[in-house]
């Protein structure tokens, strides 16, 4: 299914593959994430399924270079990712942001491009095209002078979003992007997911509506601290595998 | 009002109104960002320890050692507490209140052993109109500092204080700027120590940008609106001051809490009286 459906890797001989191998995550002494492996590419919407407490968040920072890994190693593109990437922008859950941060809409989008700026470079003409681009690209040209808090949950959503195009991010990082968004809300985010999965996109997506999911996503990773399965969404989804995800164990 | 023009402790202590005034009112602008204008109280009342110790170990009180105690307290106190936040387990509010009671706990301890009490007065409320050459060029020094490094590191600043984390994942050493701007706070806290002392020094240093955020939502408007609002609001009060007989420091400070309140009050945007209009 991935073959056809983006355009993408038609410009390139290989896929753009992100390649996840054992990856281990540690606070301290309580183990968030432990063998986690997996390979997707570009092109693919990507839903991180599991408890609370699973490591969705986790798995997210560790992809994004937040959390320090124990072992494991990610790769990109064939390269192994250390720190950071300018390729891939990370959007954490509605509650971590300050929506009344004296910020415009154009503004947030501005801070997306301080990766190609650099900490002092003014702003040039590509820089200012690729903020025009990314505003148009998610219509938000009529909302660009907004706060931030003037938004509704999905225009705010897709101000980080373009935010993450204004980066020229090929990878995007998504904490439950999907929380607190209404019916018609949510169904033009999933959309807009499609959409730019289809330009040739990566979208991962910490995610907990399992009703929804095969819809919104290609590909499915049920995580509870470790791989319960993954692959392509309507495989992933048994009753044998959702139970194995979300019943708690008693000893 | 003419004659007092022309004097030059006068002149002097516009010129470090000015200074001063722009410098927190710029700086400002990081604390209204950070929200956390009352960990620059707690900051503020940590220099009135370190001036104490200044004096128990050189034996004199000087402008110099005042500075010198009071910018190691704060540094002390205001980087300490960020390096005990980063275990996740004590917030960073909670690690200042418990490291500047201690310091001023101690500073209190101290006080019968020092033979210069009275003078300590001074630094509680400032005395700008007192103010030497040597202090006018400390404030435009610190001043400096300030302002550049602010302007120069705006944009690691600003994406650290919108979220920590977004940052990050652009590249940007977060703990750094962390430690940056608690440098930056108190070397701006001592710089306005000759002007409003320690206790007003909150004033100068939250005001300006509370009062530029209340009128608009650009943010580059809140360094630089706040810069001048500080700088102007600060001369304006010597002014006033001198003209109804009122000590400058505190003038300064009662003139932006009413700056801020007329904002409050009838700003376009966020003002009190306009909000039911709307």
């Amino acid at each position: 299914m991935t073959e056809t459906h983006h355009n993408c890797c038609a410009h390139h001989t290989h896929h753009h593959e992100l390649v996840i191998d054992s990856l281990c995550v540690r606070y301290r002494k309580v183990t968030a994430l432990e063998d986690v492996s997996l390979a997707t590419s570009c092109g693919n919407r990507v839903a991180l399924i599991g408890p609370n407490g699973a490591g969705k968040s986790t798995l997210l920072k560790a992809i994004a270079g937040l959390v320090p890994r124990v072992s494991g190693t990610i790769r990109w593109r064939g390269t192994t990712v250390r720190k950071w990437s300018g390729e891939f922008a990370y959007l954490p859950q509605r509650e971590e942001i300050d929506w009344s941060f004296p910020i415009t809409v154009r503004g947030l989008v501005e801070m997306g491009r301080y990766p190609q700026t650099g900490w002092w470079r003014p702003f040039s003409d590509d820089d200012s095209q690729a903020v025009d681009g990314a505003l148009a690209s998610l219509n938000l040209e009529d909302l660009q002078h907004r706060q931030i808090r003037e938004l509704s949950g999905g225009q705010q959503q897709r101000a980080f979003l373009a935010r993450a195009l204004a980066q020229q991010a090929h990878v995007l990082l998504l904490d439950e992007p999907f929380t607190g968004l209404d019916r018609n809300a949510a169904q033009s985010l999933g959309d807009l997911l499609a959409r730019l999965a289809l330009e040739g996109r990566l979208v991962i997506a910490s995610h907990h509506d399992l009703r929804t999911a095969t819809d919104l996503f290609d590909e499915i990773l049920l995580l509870k601290t470790r791989t319960i399965a993954f692959g392509p969404a309507r495989e992933v989804v048994t009753p044998e595998s959702i139970e194995a995800t979300f019943t708690t164990s008693h000893a | 009002m003419n004659e007092l023009l022309h004097s030059p402790f006068f002149q002097r202590a516009l010129a470090a109104a000015a200074f001063i005034g722009f410098a927190n009112g710029f700086f400002s602008g990081f604390i209204i960002l950070r929200r956390t204008a009352l960990s620059v109280s707690a900051l503020s009342h940590t220099m009135l320890p370190g001036i104490a110790f200044g004096i128990l170990f050189t034996g004199t009180l000087t402008h110099w050692n005042a500075f010198v105690g009071a910018l190691f307290a704060t540094l002390f106190v205001g980087l300490g507490s960020v390096a005990v936040a980063r275990g996740n387990r004590v917030a960073q509010g909670t690690a200042l209140a418990v490291l500047y009671t201690a310091a001023f706990a101690a500073g209190v301890a101290i006080l019968p052993y020092l033979h210069t009490r009275q003078e300590l007065e001074h630094w509680l409320f400032g005395d700008i109109s007192a103010i030497g050459n040597a202090d006018l060029w400390i404030a435009f020094g610190i001043g400096s500092i300030t302002v550049i490094t602010g302007n120069l590191l705006m944009r690691p600043i600003l994406l650290t204080l919108f979220e920590p984390n977004i940052a990050a994942a652009q590249g940007v050493p977060v703990r750094f700027v962390q430690y940056l701007l608690f440098t930056l706070l108190a070397l701006s806290l001592v710089g306005s120590l000759q002007a409003v002392g320690c206790v007003l020094s909150v004033g100068l240093l939250v005001a300006p940008a509370a009062t530029i955020s209340l009128l608009t939502d650009k943010t580059s408007a809140l360094f630089w609106g706040g810069g001048f609002l500080g700088a102007f609001g600060s001369v304006g009060a010597v002014l006033l001051s001198a003209r109804f007989g009122i000590a400058p420091g505190p003038g300064i400070v009662i003139l932006l809490g009413v700056i801020f309140v007329a904002a409050y009050l009838f700003s376009p945007k966020y003002g009190l009286l306009f909000r039911k209009s709307r």
